[in-house]
């Protein structure tokens, strides 16, 4: 087991832009671009890189970093996100000038640990990778300047992100204790059942909450409304996708432990159930976007949980899919949102009156995004969950896929409430007429609109970059 | 088929909604309204090569058929049979009127109305010539965001109301519908409806996966007791959406009966029959006597609709083919005469702006022309002989009593309250006392243009019906083919 270096171009390629960052944030001189312009750049670059090793294999670091299909999809969906979410900031209005190489520097930070996190197949070094995405995007949420309320996000954010590591941690060891081993290929010719390893069982579901804790799944979800709301809406764009990527990539590489059938399976059922039912309930009543916003991502969370608890490769390869489909088309909400805050603050529905006239490819790209969300064909959110449904029918838990369909029919209220305010209010007198940068706002949230179509006619695109078999 | 060898009815899908790239690029209104009724008229010309349908063949036709997702089982699956083409025929002959008759009723936001319009025409062709159980669920949903808009954005002073109403309820039908295709797929091993027919899937199967596939029908039907938000939708939208509401979306729902519950769960169609028959009794009274007790003109016809479609499903239900054959005339005439009475309605309040009955009376002095054709459709609208409506509900009739007596006996009322409720309206807008009438304009040559066909067509299912017997029956003996024991 040699090292091969070529094996972890897109890595070394996102740690070299890193320490790029880390200089300009240290000895800024004049001669230097500025970041916004030079990142964007070289973050496009970042996604060809990660486009051109989709196809790698290999196993290094001692076989605990294995290089796959499934890794290097999820390495490509990183680098796509990390391009978007630097595009999306680069002209934040509450961010200070002299903070913008610090605050990329943690965001690239954040995404070289999803990056990372999505080859490890062994218990350290995920959590080393988990932490590694988690620290660094501890430090972006009160990066916001004037706002009293990013401080507080920020605080809540750590306190809850170090509760669910400690209790990670805490079952980590439980599962050391009982499994003797942290690879999970190892895992696989151990029992984990109830009756025959109760210690790992509850090792591994405590292990679990610190992924569904990221995955913001109920009920680890109490940060996600508050964080989002305090934190500003570029910040909310990155942390309210990336990290569940990270997430969904270990629940799948754990995933072949989770048989039907299993206490722990039927607990992240449940668990799945709750979420989809609680987000959506608790988001119809919400007048803030991002908190909208953030209650339908607890709602995601549990769809992307009915395609684990399949334990099928269907299962799983809908679920990549979904989570991947779930950052572009959270990222075509909040690129509009971030446009049209033009000063930073947060977006009340009634903001959004009236948007169809200021700027309507704005709207467009917003009601384009807000229907795949809910689901609704011609979008890749459709197709998303269509087959995330069909992987679960039939595996022994048909009433979490009843539920989830029935979910559609609430969640429809409140996202067409953001195309409703759009298109169907009148803008009041005092509303800015116009968006500003519009060339670029609409150039960049056209093309992700245009992807959410695209795969939703053509989703076979993306499944050719789906392992064939987990 | 043979010789030339053209995807119509991809044709037919796609051309709309491609159409609608080019209305980013007008700007005067006149002009996307031209630009719009013209494409409307070559899908229609588009439509031509389907009249080489074979009439004696019960199968589908002008099949397309391309693999779509490969390792989900997804098909681009296209065809039509007797059923399909009598619903693509409504579809695009509906659409350009409703392109005429919103000329002038829609003044605002001209272009994305008419963007809502194309892509709905596509989705609704679509969904009438779709065999992949998936493509049809797409289509089916794809419907909803262009007829919400529609209502949302140009309907009446309750169009918030009305259209979020009408988007809860259809979308909380469908929703569990998914379920039902997708356990299709699990069970039969694929999404293609021709091969899904008539396997012998487990009674309780049939049963639950039914009435899935019921709720999400009798939604868009709408059948009593899920007619509720109709009221609304119909009576706030504008013209052209209560048109192509009451004209071709009803119609899917009842589509949707006949493409897919009857044939894939046939044991259980038959054994919840009378569950069916009941409520499309009720439909059939109530929503007569709820049309008996409105002042206002949308509102009366839009409980007709209820009624009608009663009429509908009864014959559906009864599995027998009088009923099978009256069910499709009527869904055709359904669609043809209230259509109409939408469109004259729709030009009525443009020029009294309210659908209320006695704003609108005493009009067959000044507006001979328009109380003609409105006394001719709504004549229609009860069935009277030598009109559309009339062979379909007769033939209904018929096959009620042939199969039950008291079944018979119980929707007849229903046929005599359609004469009272369209007849006591058209009397006071005829010879009630007149309001501001006299400033008003009889009808112009637009109004003309489109009423004329709808007029033409009316008579001619009423006087001769022959042709569509012929398009009708092999598909309709095949389908009776699988409930004979």
């Amino acid at each position: 087991m040699e090292f091969r270096p070529d094996l972890i171009i897109p890595e070394l390629y996102q740690l070299l832009l890193i320490g790029a960052l880390f200089i300009q944030g240290i000895a800024d001189r004049p001669w230097m671009p500025r970041v916004g312009k030079w990142l964007s750049w070289c973050a496009g670059v970042g996604i060809l890189i990660s486009a051109g090793s989709l196809d790698l294999n290999g196993l290094i670091f001692v076989g605990s970093y294995r290089v796959d299909t499934l890794s290097q999809f999820f390495k490509f969906a990183v680098s796509f996100g990390f391009a978007v979410a630097v595009l999306n900031a680069t002209r934040q209005p509450t961010l200070e000038k002299e903070k913008h190489c610090e605050y990329f520097m943690f965001m690239a930070l954040s995404a070289w640990g999803l990056m990372i996190l999505s080859s490890c197949v062994e218990l350290i070094s995920i959590y080393l990778a988990l932490e590694l995405a988690s620290f660094s995007l501890f430090p972006l949420v009160p990066l916001r300047s004037g706002e009293k309320g990013a401080a507080e996000a920020a605080v809540k954010y750590v306190f809850f992100g170090a509760a669910a590591t400690a209790i990670g941690l805490f079952g980590f060891s439980l599962i050391l204790a009982s499994q003797h081993t942290t690879y999970l290929i190892d895992f696989m010719q151990k029992p984990w059942a109830w009756s025959e390893a109760p210690m790992a069982v509850a090792g591994l579901t405590l292990f679990l909450c610190g992924m569904l804790y990221k995955l913001a799944l109920f009920p680890f979800h109490f940060w996600a409304p508050d964080v989002y709301e305090g934190a500003s809406n570029e910040t909310v764009a990155y942390i309210s996708t990336m990290p569940k990527l990270g997430a969904v990539v270990v629940l799948i590489r754990l995933s072949m432990l989770l048989k039907p059938g299993l206490e722990i399976t039927t607990i992240l059922a449940l668990l799945a159930a709750v979420s989809i039912t609680y987000g959506n309930l608790a988001a119809l009543i919400q007048t803030d976007v991002k908190r909208l916003l953030g209650y339908s991502t607890i709602a995601h969370a549990g769809y992307v949980m009915v395609g684990l608890t399949a334990g099928t490769t269907e299962g799983v390869a809908a679920a990549a899919f979904y989570s991947f489909i779930y950052v572009i088309m959270n990222f075509a909400c909040f690129w509009v949102i971030c446009r049209i805050a033009t000063d930073g603050r947060n977006l009340k529905l009634d903001d959004l009156n009236g948007l169809y006239k200021r700027a309507p490819g704005l709207a467009l790209v917003l009601a384009v995004g807000a229907m795949a969300l809910v689901g609704l064909p011609p979008t890749a959110g459709f197709m998303g969950k269509l087959f995330l449904l069909t992987a679960a029918w039939n595996h022994s838990y048909n009433w979490l896929v009843v539920i989830a369909a029935a979910n559609i029919a609430i969640s429809i209220y409140y996202y067409l409430n953001l195309v409703r305010h759009a298109y169907t209010k009148a803008a009041p007198e005092s509303t800015p007429t116009a968006v500003p940068y519009p060339f670029f706002s609409l150039l960049w949230g056209g093309l992700l609109a245009a992807l959410l179509i695209l795969f939703g006619i053509l989703p076979g695109l993306v499944f050719k970059a789906l392992p064939p078999s987990l | 088929m043979e010789g030339l060898d053209l995807p119509v009815l991809s044709i037919l899908i796609f051309f709309p909604a491609a159409a609608c790239v080019g209305l980013f690029f007008m700007r005067s209104a006149q002009v996307v309204r031209v630009f719009t009724f013209a494409v409307f008229a070559l899908e229609f010309i588009f439509a031509f090569p389907l009249l080489r349908f074979r009439l004696n063949s019960p199968g589908f036709q002008f099949v397309e058929r391309i693999p779509w997702v490969e390792g989900w089982g997804l098909e681009y699956y296209l065809g039509i049979d007797g059923i399909g083409i009598l619903m693509l025929g409504l579809t695009l002959f509906i659409f350009p009127l409703c392109v005429l008759c919103s000329w002038s009723a829609i003044a605002t936001r001209v272009k994305e109305f008419h963007f809502c319009l194309l892509f709905l025409c596509s989705a609704c062709v679509g969904l009438f010539s779709a065999l992949d159980l998936l493509l049809f669920y797409l289509f089916w949903e794809a419907t909803l965001i262009p007829v919400y808009l529609i209502i949302a954005v140009w309907g009446g002073s309750e169009r918030q109301y009305a259209s979020l109403k009408f988007i809860v309820y259809t979308l909380a039908g469908s929703a569990l519908l998914l379920v039902g295709i997708i356990a299709f797929r699990i069970e039969g091993g694929t999404f293609s409806i021709p091969e899904l027919m008539g396997r012998d899937y487990p009674f309780g199967f049939q049963i639950w996966t039914f009435l899935v596939m019921a709720l999400a029908f009798a939604v868009k039907v709408p059948m009593f007791p899920f007619h509720t938000w109709l009221p609304d939708a119909y009576a706030e939208a504008p013209t052209a959406g209560s048109v192509v509401l009451a004209a071709v979306l009803a119609k899917m729902g009842v589509y949707g009966f006949l493409r897919l519950s009857l044939p894939l769960a046939p044991l259980a169609s038959q054994y919840l029959a009378p569950m069916m028959i009941a409520f499309s009794i009720a439909s059939v009274l109530y929503g007569g006597l709820m049309a008996l007790g409105q002042s206002n003109i949308k509102k009366i016809i839009a409980y007709s609709s209820v009624s009608h479609m009663g009429f509908v499903t009864l014959g559906i239900f009864l599995f027998s083919m009088r009923g099978f054959q009256g069910a499709l005339f009527q869904m055709v005439s359904h669609g043809i005469t209230t259509g109409a009475l939408f469109m004259l309605a729709g030009a009525l309040y443009e020029r009294s702006r309210s659908y209320e009955v006695r704003e609108n009376s005493g009009l067959g002095k000044y507006l001979p022309a328009f109380m003609g054709f409105w006394g001719f459709m709504a004549f229609a609208g009860f069935a009277f002989p030598g009109t559309n409506n009339f062979v379909g509900e007769f033939l209904v009739l018929v096959g009620a009593f042939e199969s039950n007596i008291w079944i018979g006996a119980l929707v007849v009322p229903g046929a005599v309250l359609a004469a009272a409720y369209m007849l006591r309206p058209t009397q006071k807008m005829a010879w009630g006392e007149p309001c501001n009438v006299m400033e008003w304009k009889d009808l112009n040559v637009r109004e003309w243009a489109y009423l004329l066909p709808l007029a033409f067509i009316v008579l001619y299912i009423g006087l001769a019906p022959t042709l569509f017997f012929k398009v009708m029956n092999p598909t309709l003996n095949n389908l009776l083919e699988m409930f004979k024991p």
